[in-house]
């Protein structure tokens, strides 16, 4: 009896339905994330434009995006767009949008404090070489704030996958999903299943995060000033 | 000393942030081969006077000149006016992501489009100069503050600047290190080198200068050669600024 709960866990194609609904999960994130990057490099240098206009909006965005919690976000998008503009939005796709609105924020904010983090002397002293503007930002500014900004962009990655599983909410089939599907499914002949599944959940999020979030630190050591 | 050819003339500079004139009517010469060291109090303006003489900081009236050019213009083109003026700045600034080496190269390079193994080979040469060679390879976060600056002097040597301008150079540094570089900047100057030197290092300015040049208030208040500067200042600012690098004890002062 006492094995019973790991069994669950392997019968028929359980385990792979697992590892489909992870695949799920990354994928979203994945792609949310490399939106993400892309639409918060352009935040981030419009947020260091002096322009009050760009500053005040932008401000706004990141305020608004970081006090709402991911979940309302997530209900406004999959649950009012669709009665508002008459959108049929899938899951997915609502789930993408909510990240990407939320990475972009993150992001722009991480860009913006790695360009300010650059000092005022790093541009003098390549100008007092004779290096033209674009040179100083090709071989001086730019590898630079690069080397502070990718370790925080992969850190962004792995709390974006652990952020995904609040998508089961607006019925995506993803990795939590499937576990509970699992669940329900032997409730009646394997009462504590639950433990293993979840347990295997946990451990799955673990295998996905772990390697990123050890990059990530491996990259910010070797690039430390 | 024999008065050689004019390498930099300034004329009646003046730079004014918007609120009131930093620098006044500032006018001097420095000559082929010249050390100028400028002092004075904190605040007096040297430094930026420095840094617009590479065109750093821009300027609201007079002109600079070198060699003959007026640098000074709206039309300047200071990336190559800024090859014949290396720098050197009180916090090193050197590049944190790139080696000794590729830091001193970036301007040869990129800059002056030199030949790679050329420029390597400067390079260590001046690498050696200053007793450097074996950290070439090493990151700028592995050295001390006095390593870096006289790698920071390399860099902009290999330039092969025509005047050297030092902007208190050793103030950050610790007290066991400041010898190293000035000891570097005493050879340069013996070697013939033109500079234009920032420092409050008295008995190193008296050294290594061949005129000085006080600084008080945004103007020039006293400008002599070293040994009547420092022996017997002409004005009492001066004599002021100079007596706070002394201490008495107290029973020499009551005699």
């Amino acid at each position: 009896m006492q094995d019973l709960g790991i069994r669950v866990l392997f019968m028929g194609n359980n385990f792979i339905r697992l590892l489909g609904g992870l695949w799920i999960t990354i994928k979203i994130s994945l792609i949310s994330v490399v939106l993400s990057i892309v639409l918060g490099i352009l935040l981030g240098l419009l947020m260091t434009l002096k322009n009050p206009v760009t500053k005040a909006v932008t401000k706004v965005y990141l305020e608004f995006i970081r006090i709402m919690p991911q979940l309302v976000l997530l209900f406004l998008v999959y649950f009012g767009a669709t009665k508002a503009f008459g959108i049929q939005l899938s899951g997915q796709v609502s789930a993408v949008i909510v990240f990407t609105l939320w990475g972009t924020a993150e992001m722009g904010d991480l860009v913006r404090g790695a360009l300010i983090s650059i000092p005022k002397h790093q541009y003098e002293s390549g100008a007092a070489l004779g290096l033209e503007s674009s040179q100083i930002y090709r071989y001086i500014i730019i590898p630079q704030t690069l080397r502070r900004l990718i370790p925080l962009a992969i850190n962004l990655t792995t709390r974006m996958i652990k952020t995904t599983s609040l998508i089961v909410l607006i019925g995506v089939v993803e990795v939590l999903k499937i576990a509970q599907q699992i669940i329900e499914a032997n409730r009646y002949t394997v009462p504590d299943s639950a433990l293993w599944i979840y347990g295997a959940v946990f451990f799955l999020y673990f295998l996905a995060c772990w390697p990123i979030s050890l990059l990530a630190s491996k990259l910010e050591k070797k690039w430390k000033n | 000393m024999e008065k050689s050819e004019k390498l930099l003339e300034v004329h009646h500079l003046r730079k004014d942030y918007g609120n009131g004139p930093v620098l006044k009517d500032i006018s001097l010469d420095v000559h082929k081969g010249e050390v100028l060291v400028l002092i004075g109090p904190s605040g007096c303006g040297k430094s930026t006077f420095l840094r617009c003489l590479n065109g750093l900081e821009s300027i609201q009236a007079g002109e600079i000149l070198l060699d003959g050019h007026v640098i000074s213009g709206e039309k300047t083109k200071w990336s190559e006016v800024r090859q014949k003026i290396g720098m050197v700045f009180q916090s090193y600034e050197l590049f944190p992501h790139m080696t000794v080496l590729d830091n001193i190269l970036l301007g040869p390079t990129k800059v002056q489009k030199r030949k790679r193994p050329e420029a390597i080979e400067e390079a260590e040469k001046l690498l050696e100069r200053v007793g450097l060679l074996d950290k070439k390879d090493v990151y700028p976060r592995q050295l001390s503050g006095g390593q870096k600056q006289r790698v920071a002097i390399v860099r902009a040597l290999i330039m092969k600047p025509e005047i050297m301008l030092f902007d208190e150079v050793t103030a950050a540094l610790d007290p066991e290190m400041v010898r190293e570089v000035l000891d570097v900047m005493l050879e340069l100057a013996r070697g013939g080198s033109t500079m234009v030197i920032v420092t409050h290092e008295m008995q190193f300015a008296r050294a290594v200068a061949d005129q000085v040049v006080f600084l008080d208030g945004g103007e020039i208040v006293e400008m002599n050669a070293p040994e009547e500067f420092f022996g017997c200042p002409k004005t009492d600012r001066a004599q002021k600024f100079l007596n706070t690098f002394t201490f008495e004890k107290e029973d020499e002062k009551a005699e």
